[in-house]
């Protein structure tokens, strides 16, 4: 239980310095490192597969074009302009809402009774799959289409700027 | 009993770390070797006899030389580079399977550090952390070429994974599991039910698209466009200086070893070989585990030798043939595999 706090302390850490680095390379990077927490949440809930897949796709592959992009983006702090004190007033206020919004719905969430594990192994990747393709099978390809239509779309655009072009 | 299996396992860690670290230190050396033999010339003879000392020399000298950062580089990401780059080389090397397990007495002792259920998973996050060593390092020292060279890598790398990972899904089909355990279990011997165990004859082409990939993540020639220098300076590591730029050029000797015992494993049997079970009623078991070792060492050295030719022998790619390469041709095969693996599973089995 003392591992769950200090990595949910450590999670914590890592995303607030996300918001506050001045620098967003630097935002990038904390946010890489809060994934990783993320991961040892996973492997501490016997979650392996899950763990695996959010250290690959998230920490390995997405993280690594949003790090390109801002390198190439080449920000910093001189370029940055100035903003009003209004705009971050309304940014401050509509923050606060989304906190509270959030904390309502998570009070809510808590009150019902909590899922009672039948299987403690269930995270393990043999038993995920028959899960998968068993009980879930047609919103598993559902969400799979889904994911390959975004992906045809998204060529499909990238396609269409390189034709206005020529 | 507890601490003694932590004491083995502690052990049994810092021997991997320490063969890793000398299989790359000496891997430096037989570099130069066959690129002198390759080239007709004799290498390096001046350390030691036949120059065997001159890794030594070399590791001494990165030590020894001024370390440099330049102003404008970002302090600690700047020494984050490379170190998250040697770490991250190192890791990997801690759910392969070297041996079977010895027989000390009532106590079984696996020659492998920790046997997760995910092992090829763990390897493939490990891989693609590898990425982030470069492109903070290339990021941080706020160079041009660096910061080009670091953006190279870190898409050709993203490239490249994406075939390794199809090509790997083939052989999951084939063997069922993705712990490395268990696949090298299943190549047992040479020949089984009439047909080889090795699983490179069930999927050569998917060994084939494999090796490729390895290539292209290690960054070895003719993949090697990261550190370009042709075009690039020095590409990601221009502004590094002494173990900095050691630690860098150590890490891709790692990966070599990482990557040729990844491979050997997953496709040449690993620790298994011809006749095994003969040798092990005749020798006693011990011996063959220790001689599976010694043999799943010669497959390693094998593939490094062949990073080694490869490099000496096959001109450096293009930019744009390197993504036309990674894109058009391997993912398509790869899937092309998948495809045929799936189609032969169903009819002929």
């Amino acid at each position: 239980m003392s591992t769950f706090y200090f990595i949910a302390f450590l999670s914590i850490f890592f995303s607030l310095l996300v918001i506050f680095a001045k620098n967003p390379v630097h935002s990038v990077l904390y946010l890489i490192l809060t994934f990783f927490t993320f991961t040892i949440h996973y492997v501490l809930l016997n979650a392996q597969f899950l763990a695996v897949v959010n250290f690959i796709v998230y920490m390995g592959a997405i993280m690594v074009l949003f790090l390109f992009v801002m390198m190439l983006l080449n920000l910093n702090k001189d370029a940055e302009p100035g903003k009003h004190y209004l705009v971050k007033l309304a940014g401050v206020i509509a923050g606060g809402c989304l906190l509270v919004t959030l904390v309502g719905t998570l009070k809510l969430t808590a009150k019902s009774d909590p899922v009672i594990l039948q299987n403690a192994n269930l995270g393990l990747v043999k038993n995920l799959g028959k899960v998968l393709f068993n009980e879930f099978l047609l919103p598993f390809e559902i969400s799979s289409v889904l994911l390959l239509s975004a992906m045809v779309g998204a060529v499909l655009l990238a396609k269409k700027e390189q034709r206005a072009t020529v | 009993m507890e601490l003694l299996d932590i004491g083995i396992k502690f052990i049994l860690i810092v021997v991997i770390f320490l063969i890793s670290l000398v299989v790359a230190m000496y891997s430096t050396y037989a570099e130069r070797k066959v690129a002198a033999f390759f080239q007709d010339r004799v290498g390096p003879n001046r350390a030691g006899p036949w120059g065997i000392l001159q890794p030594l020399a070399d590791g001494g000298k990165m030590f020894m030389k001024e370390e440099i950062i330049p102003t404008r580089a970002s302090g600690l990401l700047f020494i984050v580079g490379p170190s998250l780059a040697i770490m991250t080389a190192c890791i990997g090397s801690a759910v392969i399977p070297w041996g079977q397990s010895l027989q000390f007495g009532s106590r079984t002792v696996d020659l492998q550090v920790t046997d997760i259920n995910v092992g090829i998973l763990y390897i493939f996050g490990v891989v693609s952390l590898g990425v982030y060593g470069i492109m903070i390092g290339g990021w941080a020292s706020n160079n041009k070429y660096s910061l080009l060279g670091a953006i190279r890598a870190a898409s050709q790398n993203i490239s490249y994974e994406v075939s390794m990972g199809l090509s790997i899904i083939a052989l999951i089909m084939v063997s069922g599991s993705l712990s490395l355990k268990d696949i090298a279990a299943q190549q047992h011997g040479f020949w089984a039910n009439g047909y080889f165990t090795w699983n490179f004859f069930k999927q050569p082409l998917g060994f084939i698209i494999f090796i490729v990939c390895a290539f292209a993540e290690t960054n070895r020639s003719p993949f090697d466009l990261p550190e370009c220098e042709t075009e690039l300076v020095g590409g990601y590591h221009t502004e590094y200086s002494s173990m900095k730029l050691g630690f860098y050029l150590f890490a891709e000797y790692i990966n070599m070893f990482i990557s040729s015992a990844v491979m050997a494993t997953l496709y040449f049997g690993g620790y298994n070989y011809p006749f095994m079970d003969s040798v092990a009623a005749s020798v006693g078991p011990n011996a063959a585990v220790i001689l599976g070792v010694v043999l799943m060492f010669a497959k390693v050295f094998g593939f490094i030798f062949f990073f080694m030719w490869v490099r000496w022998t096959i001109p450096r790619f293009r930019y744009d043939q390197l993504m036309n390469l990674g894109w058009r041709t391997l993912i398509p095969l790869a899937i092309f595999n998948i495809v045929l693996t799936g189609l032969f599973m169903t009819f002929f089995k």
